[in-house]
């Protein structure tokens, strides 16, 4: 609830840090740029237009009328279904990224108006876990279609993620075939699924839900496909050109309707939904 | 598995002993008799308690049966359909008409090449986007027709590669998992060998999804996960045991409803039992869904994947 009262990530207590924290060195350009003005200008370098990631709440007060979000979440987070154990255990994983973020898991959802229009909304935040898609990520992206379809609103998922959650193992593999599926009630319902790509959308998330909008938008400088680079590289050593799985490659190759700056999102947006919201 | 080579050489020595035994007219009976029990112990002891990375070993074993062995077995005047209709035909997935213990089915299946130049045509069984395209639209024909549709995995994953992500492998993938979860025909899948990631539960979701003993499913391959979670190439062992993805751990886990049986040391030590099993499971499995009415079906494939996955509430102060 009420993550833009409590929640203010940067711009809090921003006066009462030394000097040096107000500022931020832009990895583009390598300018130093006022951190207020970075984040008054949607997380975009005023200088050169680089676009520095936005956390789940920044992307949503960046898209949503002013003071509209609700917060619609069940708080639920991982069960650690395997007793997982990598370097480190799943669980210690688990509470570092809920430490980090303040969230209980890669996802926030909620109703919010865009233009006065009621949407729902959900946005995955790269930062837990790279934006992976576990058990828990699987249903709360379920229950805000289940939440829009009881509600009649337009759903908006927002992705940035790497793939499914390894940790979760199967678990994580059937959430692309449950969210997959529950995706079907908002067609059988008359109800438009906007789906946004950011950096990145890709693995588990791209081969899923996130190619299933009735349209889908990409947000400019956005890494779009389904085994990076690396991967590829690694496996086949195959020489790729330099827009390999860019938004130009992603709208070149047809994968995408649009390609949108970050700052003209929220008008697509508006424009978009408010299509869709004219009486028949 | 050095001591799977150990078996095979006892294994000859044995055949050679036989050809002796018929040609010389030698009496080599009674050690024929005690090579061959102590053959039996060995392998038992071998393939009783195989680790989890012994069964990813013979789920890839070169001499495993694939797709088109137990089509030939099994199944009766597999008709293949070709290509997608837009950009080509993927020889690692394949798809066809077919005969199955009196019904007409569809059947789709991940096909691995034997020779150098079969696996070049086939990518070594990783479905290219050509392939799931090819797929969904085969299962469209089904749903027309009514005809059950059987799914045959085995795959490394999904191609990874220029060509296949220039054609949106992860949208031909989306596409896929969407056709599937609505289809109004039964389906049932079955992992035979390989199931790898994304690429094989593209034709995986199912109302019935069937593993053989020795086959795997996971979200990454133990190789994958011990690159990125472990940083080290080497921990592929450690990684195979976290995943959980043989047969059993799944059923276990409530994420597969059947398992196939497999002789002692893997499908291939005795094909045509494993295939015959497989084709038992099979046909229960279709008799019990070709009783229930459509609708009822499509609900409750609806309900399985929808309710897949493990969470907990999350304490206060957690959004």
């Amino acid at each position: 609830m009420a993550i833009f009262k409590e929640r203010q990530y940067v711009r809090v207590d921003v006066d009462q840090e030394r000097d040096e924290s107000l500022w931020m060195k832009c990895k583009s350009c390598g300018e130093l740029v006022f951190k207020r003005r970075v984040r008054e200008n949607h997380n975009i370098c005023p200088g050169c237009g680089e676009y520095f990631f936005h956390t789940a709440a920044e992307r949503i007060e960046s898209l949503v009328d002013e003071g509209s979000f609700v917060d619609g979440a069940e708080a639920i987070m991982a069960d650690d279904p395997l007793e997982f154990v990598d370097r480190k255990p799943y669980t210690e994983r688990i509470a570092e990224a809920q430490e980090k973020t303040g969230m209980a898991d890669a996802i926030i959802l909620g109703q919010a108006r865009i233009n006065e229009i009621p949407i729902v909304i959900a946005v995955m935040d790269f930062r837990f876990v790279g934006g992976s898609m576990g058990s828990v990520v699987g249903e709360q992206i379920c229950r805000a279609i289940e939440t829009a379809v009881e509600e009649r609103y337009p759903f908006i998922l927002v992705s940035s993620s790497g793939g499914a959650r390894l940790q979760e193992g199967l678990f994580s593999l059937l959430q692309m075939a449950k969210t997959a599926a529950v995706r079907q009630r908002l067609a059988d319902e008359g109800l438009p699924f906007v789906s946004v790509m950011t950096y990145p959308t890709s693995g588990g998330v791209q081969a899923s839900i996130a190619s299933l909008g009735d349209v889908i938008i990409a947000e400019r400088g956005a890494m779009i496909g389904f085994a990076g680079r690396r991967v590829i590289q690694s496996t086949i050593a195959q020489e790729l050109p330099p827009h390999f799985q860019t938004d130009a490659f992603a709208f070149e190759h047809g994968f995408v309707d649009r390609v949108v700056n970050r700052e003209d999102l929220r008008d697509e947006l508006a424009t978009l939904l408010g299509f869709f919201a004219e009486p028949a | 598995m050095s001591d799977e080579r150990t078996l095979d050489l006892l294994e000859a020595k044995i055949e050679e002993l036989r050809k002796l035994d018929e040609v010389d007219g030698m009496d080599l009976g009674k050690e024929i008799t005690r090579l061959e029990k102590k053959l039996e112990d060995l392998r038992r002891e071998l393939y009783s308690s195989l680790s989890d990375w012994e069964r990813v070993r013979l789920a890839r074993h070169p001499k495993r049966p694939y797709a088109l062995d137990y089509i030939g077995e099994i199944f009766g005047g597999f008709y293949e359909l070709h290509g997608d209709r837009i950009a080509g035909d993927d020889r690692a997935l394949l798809a066809g008409l077919a005969r199955f213990d009196g019904r007409r089915v569809v059947v789709l299946a991940q096909q691995k090449g034997r020779s150098t130049e079969e696996n070049k045509e086939r990518f070594f069984g990783m479905s290219r986007p050509q392939g799931y395209r090819k797929g969904v639209r085969v299962m469209a024909l089904a749903e027309r027709f009514g005809f059950p549709v059987i799914t045959l995995i085995d795959t490394p994953g999904a191609y990874p590669g220029l060509e296949s992500e220039e054609l949106n492998i992860g949208g031909a993938i989306a596409e896929s998992l969407l056709a599937m979860s609505r289809l109004r025909v039964p389906i049932v899948a079955v992992v035979i060998g390989e199931g790898g990631s994304g690429g094989a539960l593209a034709i995986g979701v199912a109302d019935r999804v069937v593993m053989l003993e020795n086959a795997i499913y996971s979200v990454i391959s133990p190789e994958g996960a011990a690159a990125i979670l472990w940083k080290d190439k080497e921990r592929t062992k450690e990684a195979a045991a976290a995943l959980n993805l043989t047969a059993a751990h799944l059923e276990e886990l409530g994420l597969v409803d059947a398992l196939v049986p497999e002789p002692l040391g893997g499908a291939h030590k005795d094909f045509p039992r494993t295939a015959s099993a497989l084709k038992d499971e099979l046909a229960k499995q279709l008799d019990e869904l070709a009783v229930r009415p459509i609708g009822e079906l499509v609900s409750a494939r609806y309900e399985r994947y929808r309710s897949i996955g493990r969470f907990r509430p999350a304490p206060d102060g957690e959004s």
